[in-house]
């Protein structure tokens, strides 16, 4: 166990001579460390901040230090359970730390199916309290896998880590260079924020007093501004069920290049289960994005259930995602067993929450598609556009389409008539 | 560092907020303590009537300060958030400087942009009030304005100043107390969040929301509240698109105090539903077979909550 060497702590200890001096502080920034391996995004200051907490609220009791470190670490809701866990693991006995961790890792392995499944939270601890041991995934064998398929919620589930190496190199070569280059235009709209302009309509009061003052003449010409444009935020929802698997390689390319190009770019990844990846796609190179993906990722080309996936987004995101007229790309080929009225209202609650809903669909490109499975029935009905998504091609061709003016309440005519 | 009136240990704070009526958690009476001790901002971040607004209320009143409340929204300004020229005196005063005739531009120019002429909006009034004693200040839903603003705020936040470009920084003298709130209808950026205290408002547990009911609405009989609290409870449980905030409970004991009931039944919790759910699908949900149900659960054991 090499936790405790390597660091300095006297140079921290040191900056800061009225906070707890010795092993407190010490500890305080180890558990700072161990809360940055694991993901959260805190740094020195977030340290000095912590000691400064800890030294105001003092040390009798143990839920204000908890709350005192839980208030200056953690910036994020979804950061607290991690917080929690490793607020247990590190402050119960920092001694007992390394037995801890060493008792975590046989029991993954050991567990069998009548022990309920774990959080997988206290693995992702016990990696970051591990020293970094380089890559261990290629050490996930079949013993994870099979530990993994116990726990499946559907028999079509496969829970399956996708390697993105399989990507032979003239493909990715051929994606990439075509993806480098594309964009999608999503019209602007008009938004409540003014910038100067001689075209524009308001007068600008405080430019024209400027000039007012400034000028010769006794007339002051008027300033004027104008409404500035935005274009609005952009959700996708990729199927990456097994039907979808021959699709997904390239549209995460695709995903990639969307998340890079803009701000206010979110992407849901949904087969049995649905999964936000926007944070790991942000990584501008595509490798290291993707890989990331790939680890976010537990359905892999498993089933579908795409109803339960967008009654989840509905609940857990539409609120947070959807707030400023967002624009919604639906990508799956919508086949779904279950379909049903489930289906149909979740359908009609995403469009309603959302400017505009875009299905993308890769059975389009067959010539005589019929809306035939009951999971395309039952979604159809809901959607502002239906386009093909199953070459390069149509990507092209989705941004010239999303580039036109629309109108709510109209399909298109495509979609009118396949349906 | 430490202000005069501030309270000097967690319990403290604890005891402020209930003598305000406010019945705090005690991880929210630290970060309160924090904030306050530390001099940094407060980020509340939750659903909609967890009593997240509510804090910076209590908060003032309870240190006897003035609350300065910025409602944020689509748009929001430097002009309808922090300052405006007041443009009409400014043009008054060159009026009256040309039939004067003191036609000296660079005077003029320096006498229109001095702080005579400024409007004071929010953030500019909690930072240098005119009595000189530092308020509460309120960003409230911060979640509703947009980035550029957002990103003005890191100034304000941070160094509790702002830059006026004819007059130059104006710092406060003594900084406010600043709470955030957000709705989370979408993700604050993390330079903001950096600059304060974090802290997520979740639903109350039974006991303290009982507790809250009681106080705020003190007309209501113990049995009444016992029901509604057990009953909102398990209306969290179920799967709806907004679950009741103490906010909604608090209306719906109000609700059913107005109409003279003492117990819960199917028939009040149908005519109600809508004090407690803003959704028709989740008004649906609630149907008569799940209201008896809920019921039935609440009256057999809510009596030892």
């Amino acid at each position: 166990m090499t936790l405790r060497s390597g660091i300095d702590t006297h140079s921290l200890a040191g900056a800061v001579p009225t906070l707890p001096k010795g092993r407190l502080a010490e500890n305080v920034m180890h558990f700072v460390r161990v809360l940055r391996a694991a993901g959260l995004p805190v740094g020195p200051a977030h340290t000095l901040s912590a000691l400064a907490a800890v030294d105001a609220v003092g040390m009798d009791r143990r839920d204000d230090f908890r709350a005192a470190l839980c208030a200056v670490l953690v910036s994020r809701h979804d950061q607290l359970p991690v917080f929690e866990q490793a607020f247990e693991m590190f402050w119960r006995n920092p001694r007992l730390l390394e037995k801890l961790v060493a008792s975590l890792l046989p029991r993954v392995h050991a567990r069998t199916g009548e022990e309920p499944p774990a959080p997988e939270l206290p693995a992702r601890i016990a990696q970051a309290l591990l020293p970094p041991r380089g890559v261990d995934l290629p050490e996930r064998d079949d013993d994870e896998t099979r530990f993994d398929a116990a726990f499946t919620v559907s028999p079509r589930e496969v829970l399956q880590q996708k390697d993105f190496e399989s990507m032979t190199v003239e493909e990715l070569a051929a994606v990439r260079t075509m993806l480098r280059n594309l964009r999608l235009p999503l019209p602007e709209l008009p938004t409540r924020r003014t910038r100067p302009s001689p075209r524009g309509r308001r007068v600008d009061l405080r430019a024209t007093l400027k000039r007012a003052t400034g000028a010769t003449g006794t007339l002051a010409p008027l300033a004027f501004r104008e409404r500035t444009r935005r274009t609005p935020p952009l959700v996708v929802l990729c199927d990456i069920s097994g039907s979808m698997e021959r699709y997904a390689r390239m549209l995460l390319h695709f995903l990639h290049a969307i998340t890079n190009d803009r701000d206010r770019v979110h992407v849901l990844l949904f087969g049995t289960r649905l999964t936000n990846i926007t944070r790991a796609l942000r990584h501008r190179d595509v490798d290291v994005a993707l890989a990331r993906v790939g680890r976010a990722v537990a359905d892999w080309a498993g089933g579908t259930r795409i109803g339960p996936c967008i009654a989840e987004f509905n609940q857990r995101w539409s609120r947070r995602l959807l707030g400023q007229n967002a624009v919604v790309l639906l990508i799956s080929d919508g086949l779904d067993a279950e379909g049903g009225p489930a289906l149909s209202a979740e359908m009609e609650r995403l469009q309603k929450s959302c400017r505009r809903l875009v299905w993308l669909n890769p059975l389009l490109r067959y010539e005589r598609f019929e809306a035939r499975p009951a999971g395309i029935k039952a979604m159809l009905p809901y959607v502002d556009d239906f386009l093909p998504v199953h070459s390069l091609a149509s990507l092209t061709a989705l941004a010239a389409a999303l580039d036109r003016p629309h109108a709510r309440g109209r399909m298109s005519a495509r979609a009118l008539h396949r349906a | 560092m430490a202000n005069a009136g501030i309270p000097g240990s967690v319990d403290a704070v604890s005891t402020m907020l209930d003598g305000q009526d406010y019945i705090a958690e005690r991880r929210l009476a630290t970060s309160v303590f924090l904030a306050l001790r530390m001099g940094r901002p407060l980020f509340l971040e939750g659903e909609a009537g967890v009593g997240k607004t509510e804090i910076a209320k209590v908060l003032a009143s309870g240190l006897g300060k003035r609350l300065v409340r910025l409602q944020c929204y689509e748009g929001l300004d430097v002009a309808s958030a922090v300052y405006e020229w007041n443009y009409a005196r400014q043009m008054i005063e060159i009026r009256l400087a040309e039939s004067a005739g003191h036609l000296d531009r660079d005077t003029l120019a320096h006498d229109i942009f001095t702080t005579r002429f400024l409007l004071k909006r929010p953030i500019l009034e909690a930072l240098v009030p005119p009595d000189g004693i530092a308020p509460v200040l309120l960003i409230d839903e911060l979640d509703r304005a947009d980035e550029p603003f957002e990103a003005y705020l890191l100034e304000v936040l941070a160094e509790y100043q702002v830059t006026i470009p004819e007059l130059g920084p104006m710092r406060a003298a003594s900084p406010p107390v600043v709470v955030v709130t957000s709705n989370r209808t979408r993700e604050i950026h993390d330079a903001i969040k950096r600059r304060c205290l974090y802290h997520w408002v979740g639903y109350p547990d039974a006991q303290r929301e009982l507790a809250i009911v009681l106080r705020k609405c003190p007309q209501a009989p113990a049995s009444l509240a016992r029901e509604i609290v057990a009953f909102t409870q398990r209306l969290r449980a179920l799967d709806l698109f907004k679950a009741p905030g103490i906010a909604e409970t608090l209306d719906w004991a109000e609700a059913l105090v107005a109409l003279d009931r003492v117990a819960l039944d199917p028939q009040t919790v149908a005519d109600t539903a809508g004090v407690l759910l803003k959704y028709q699908d989740d008004i649906g949900a609630l149907g008569p077979d799940v209201a008896a149900r809920l019921i039935a659960e609440v009256q057999a054991e809510g009596i030892r909550l």
